[in-house]
């Protein structure tokens, strides 16, 4: 076994932020100010934990059933597809959500703003993409809340979702936004996004065709993940 | 077709709703042989712990065993310490095919990163292999003690400092 293993393609540098944006704040004392050492895909890049099956139960996909009660909030679902950097689906992938409750207020003891807990909403969901990729989850639309960023700051309604990815070198955290938030001009963790075209990619589309009637309204969103270069030695691995 | 990749966005203050697993910080079974326990505080410009974040290791199987889940992840606490339980990783190969000390991978996440932090964690006790390492080589070296955990009452101790002085090698993944 040789060194020489097919890495991922590096990201073009305006489709993640940067790392010391002035505009949020909390960037100031917690990035760093030396410049990153570039790191070579070694075995170590290119693998990852196999994890699935075992971490989720059969309700964990839908946060309105959580507890004995329905939350309250407007039943949404939140579907789409896992794809990497070449269009390839990701089967048998995690994915991990968390959001706030419809009021905006997260169920966190250092979220102290003054709008109501929902007894019958945590806002922690996860699942399993399917053969095509797919992950489905049932849940109600977050609200917008204030944070202490700047003047008036409000973050836009959003939805954080981890991936980890088949290798070390895919792993993501983000955010899904909604379509048409007023308060997307006004954020600077969205806008840190430079490149225009990743920063839309954020915004989940509306689906009437997945809507179902007298039940939840549909958004659907997919996200990628890099691929991985030509390979230069196939049996490397 | 090549697609464009999805941003990445902070964690927020709140990934505790979201993220973390009671076996979490296991990449072994606790109490299994030859297992460590590396610890370490998350801490920002000024010193002050990092209450809100969130370290993951992944890492090569030990030499004699294969099929441990080799991945960890620990949320910080109030006075931002982090742990993780795992098995001893096993040489890998690297560029060129020169052997790599042995190492974790390791993703840092926190309110105040819009995206997440990667760098690797050494085991300072492992001189001559640290010292033939290619990735290790490429860090000034005034500044590769800052990836080298440092044993520690029968375990490592690695501490993570985000900015400032002593600050952590992080590394264009």
């Amino acid at each position: 076994m040789t060194g020489e293993v097919a890495g991922f393609r590096r990201d073009d540098r305006d489709v993640h932020p940067p790392l010391d944006f002035p505009g949020y704040k909390a960037t100031r004392s917690r990035s760093p100010r030396e410049p990153l050492v570039h790191l070579p895909h070694t075995i170590t890049e290119v693998t990852g934990p196999q994890l699935g099956r075992d971490r989720v139960g059969a309700l964990d996909h839908d946060l309105t059933r959580a507890h004995a009660g329905e939350p309250l909030g407007e039943r949404i679902t939140v579907s789409g597809r896992l794809l990497d950097g070449d269009g390839r689906p990701m089967r048998g992938a995690l994915v991990e959500i968390w959001q706030a409750n419809a009021a905006g207020r997260y169920r966190h003891h250092t979220d102290n703003w003054p709008a109501p807990l929902d007894p019958n909403f945590s806002g922690g969901g996860r699942c399993l993409t399917d053969d095509d990729g797919r992950y489905e989850f049932v849940t109600i639309k977050p609200g917008a809340y204030p944070w202490p960023n700047h003047h008036n700051a409000w973050r836009p309604a959003h939805i954080h979702f981890s991936l980890l990815g088949e290798a070390f070198a895919q792993r993501l955290v983000t955010q899904m936004y909604f379509p048409g938030d007023p308060l997307f001009g006004q954020d600077p963790i969205f806008n840190s996004v430079r490149d225009p075209r990743a920063r839309e990619r954020l915004i989940a589309r509306f689906s009437l065709d997945r809507t179902q009637p007298n039940w939840a309204l549909a958004y659907e969103w997919d996200i990628v993940l890099r691929g991985r270069d030509e390979t230069p030695m196939e049996d490397a691995l | 077709m090549t697609l464009l990749p999805t941003a990445a966005q902070t964690v927020g203050p709140y990934l505790a709703i979201g993220l973390p697993w009671e076996d979490g910080p296991y990449a072994v079974e606790a109490g299994a042989a030859g297992s460590v326990r590396i610890s370490g505080r998350l801490l920002d410009r000024d010193g002050e712990a990092v209450p809100d974040g969130m370290v993951e290791t992944w890492q090569a199987d030990p030499p004699a065993g294969a099929g441990f889940r080799g991945f960890a992840r620990c949320p910080t606490d109030a006075d931002g310490r982090w742990h993780v339980v795992t098995l001893p990783p096993g040489p890998v190969p690297g560029p060129g095919g020169a052997p790599q000390a042995p190492h974790l991978a390791v993703s840092v996440f926190a309110r105040g990163l819009l995206h997440r932090l990667v760098t690797r964690l050494y085991f300072a006790d492992h001189e001559e292999a640290n010292a033939a390492d290619p990735v290790l080589a490429a860090v000034p070296p005034a500044r590769r003690d800052t990836l080298l955990a440092v044993p520690d009452g029968g375990g490592y101790r690695f501490d993570i400092r985000l900015q400032g002085p002593g600050e952590t090698v992080f590394f264009d993944a």
